[in-house]
């Protein structure tokens, strides 16, 4: 299947990255460049095979539900663009 | 007198416990070399505050006796670990600034064995890429040249900087991480050792991620005694990781006999593939006669699906990757793009990402971003997990004839100019991974050592592949193939 300058962007949006409008017919080709070459595992006879979900067998560790660890807002604000009064601080998101 | 820069690790380590050289010394050596290499990009944030403050505490630690392996030992640290205070930016601009507040797990345990960091090494933007040009830094160089040609060519990636540091003596040794061939194949590059353990050896903890079911971190040294040295200092269980593997390290330096007599090694005939370069097969024949040679039976081996690892791999890590990267929003570390009078929080998103990402990761994340999407999910990202199934049974199949290791090629070339895959479509590019991606995808530990070189002087590489946990038997065979080969070639000094 080919993809389209409008599949383009609608994948950009999806993956909130700002593409220029000039930009899309480039990106289309190299999605289809990709696309392409993914399109061999349709030669595979994958019928009756498990997707893999985990590369080695293992149960998972479980722990005790405790905290851990926490009160540290000054660590987790210090990398922040833009905190304030102890928050991350965005854009206006409610009108 | 000694030159100090070219000692192994081993070597260092022996050294120190001897005496004849103290942490402090050694360490200033390499700050000197790292200074003087700064044609090399491969030192990207120096750390030598951090490096001298360590080197004493090692000296004063070895002093008492009783210090690990590692102590003493000047390191650098790919850019993809958070390093506490230190930038890790995993060679991105979207993480430009961005100094963690906590260290991670390996460069921590390497720490607690008392290694010295000297810095972080350049490395492709979030591990994406084959050649380190996708880096925020610029380019890493390989030291190696072709004869007296003084095109610059391409350390590999995406582990460039780890491997240039290496193999120009700017360190004794270097943190590499591994998703697709990004340990082994700047290693096979570069003329040094690289190897990536089986999947859940090493804690993913603070690293930064890409593909969180195929990274692994690994050490890349200049021998095979160092990787062993350097592995069992970084694995272990983490209970921060709940997919690092609860069982015992074993001292893997102690399992380096060169004994390899009776065990099978498998030659796997789809990994000939078609308009193989005939260096590469010469090498691939050697190397199979030298195990032969040191008494293992060569046993012709079938892996069915090699053929769709890369096509699967490339569902598989940009679907990882689209998930994994969303992270980076703007809002709680690194980039935020400036905003125009009536941005709402989507264009801040999409504007930040679209600024802060470079191409190879944009285009990665949005191929993710698409083969997650309502109506490809199952086409693409299932199809591919089921091709990833039957991959990893290839080799469950061999093990279970007996098989003890593999061997393969590293790469599929030596190394190529910088510059000299722009033009090509990437998949050219992904073509690089073709012999290790396997490995990453059935989650087995795999080791690139060097063997030889081309008719132009550039090292080559041979790929040993293991058992899963079976790293110590993995080192052993590659430690019985290095004393074969008797690499000894090393770059000459140009920068």
């Amino acid at each position: 299947m080919s993809i389209d300058e409008s599949t383009a962007a609608k994948v950009a949006k999806l993956a909130r990255i700002k593409v220029e409008e000039e930009a899309l017919p480039a990106l289309a080709q190299e999605f289809n460049a990709v696309l392409g070459f993914i399109e061999q595992l349709n030669e595979v006879d994958v019928e009756g095979v498990e997707p893999m979900v985990s590369v080695t067998p293992m149960r998972l560790k479980r722990r005790v539900d405790v905290v851990t660890d926490g009160d540290q807002q000054d660590k987790i604000l210090s990398n922040a663009p833009d905190a304030r009064e102890g928050f991350f601080a965005v854009p206006k998101v409610v009108e | 007198m000694t030159d100090l820069t070219k000692l192994t690790l081993a070597e260092a380590r022996d050294k120190l416990r001897a005496g004849d050289v103290t942490s402090v010394e050694l360490t200033e050596t390499f700050l000197k070399a790292i200074d003087e290499a700064d044609a090399l990009n491969a030192f990207v944030h120096k750390t030598p505050e951090i490096a001298l403050e360590r080197a004493k505490a090692a000296d004063a630690r070895i002093a008492q006796g009783d210090a690990p392996d590692m102590c003493g030992l000047p390191i650098g640290i790919k850019d993809l670990f958070c390093t506490k205070g230190v930038p890790s930016q995993a060679a991105s601009a979207i993480l430009e600034g961005f100094k963690p507040e906590y260290e991670s797990t390996i460069s921590q345990k390497l720490e607690d064995s008392g290694a010295v960091m000297l810095g972080k090494l350049n490395m492709d933007e979030f591990a994406m890429g084959s050649s380190n040009e996708t880096s925020v830094y610029g380019n890493a160089i390989n030291p190696w040249r072709r004869g007296n040609d003084d095109a610059a060519l391409t350390p590999g990636g995406s582990s460039g900087g780890s491997a240039s540091a290496v193999a120009a003596d700017l360190c004794l040794a270097a943190t590499g991480t591994d998703t697709g061939g990004s340990i082994r194949q700047p290693a096979a590059f570069t003329g040094i050792t690289g190897i990536k353990p089986t999947y859940g050896r090493c804690s993913r903890w603070g690293v930064v991620a890409f593909a969180s079911s195929l990274d692994q971190a690994g050490p890349m040294t200049k021998n095979v005694r160092d990787a062993a040295i350097m592995l069992e200092a970084m694995c272990g269980h983490d209970e921060k990781d709940s997919t690092s593997v609860d069982l015992p390290v074993p001292n893997f330096e102690a399992m380096l006999t060169g004994d390899i007599r009776g065990k099978k090694i498998g030659i796997p005939k789809e990994y000939r593939m078609d308009g193989m370069p005939a260096e590469i097969e010469k090498l691939w024949a050697e190397g199979t006669e030298m195990l032969k040679a040191a008494g293992a039976e060569i046993v012709d081996i079938s892996l069915p699906h090699t053929k769709y690892a890369l096509p699967a791999y490339y569902v598989i890590a940009p679907a990882e990757a689209s998930s994994n990267l969303a992270r980076y929003d703007g809002v709680r570390y690194g980039h935020r793009a400036t905003l125009a009078a009536g941005d709402g929080i989507t264009e801040m998103y999409e504007k930040t990402r679209a600024e802060g990402f470079g191409h190879e990761v944009q285009r990665r994340v949005m191929v993710g971003t698409y083969v997650l999407s309502a109506g490809f999910y199952d086409a693409y990202y299932n199809r591919a997990r089921r091709v990833r199934t039957l991959i990893k049974q290839d080799f469950e199949n061999v093990f279970a004839q007996g098989i003890d290791a593999i061997l393969t090629p590293a790469t599929p070339s030596a190394a190529f100019g910088l510059g000299e895959m722009t033009d090509a479509d990437p998949i050219q590019m992904y073509l690089n991974d073709v012999f290790t991606v396997t490995v990453n995808l059935a989650g087995l530990p795999g080791i690139s050592v060097p063997t030889g070189v081309d008719t132009q002087g550039l090292p080559l590489g041979l790929q040993l592949i293991g058992r899963p946990w079976e790293e110590g038997d993995l080192l052993n065979t590659a430690y019985a193939l290095e004393q074969a080969a008797g690499f000894v070639a090393k770059p000459g000094k140009w920068w």
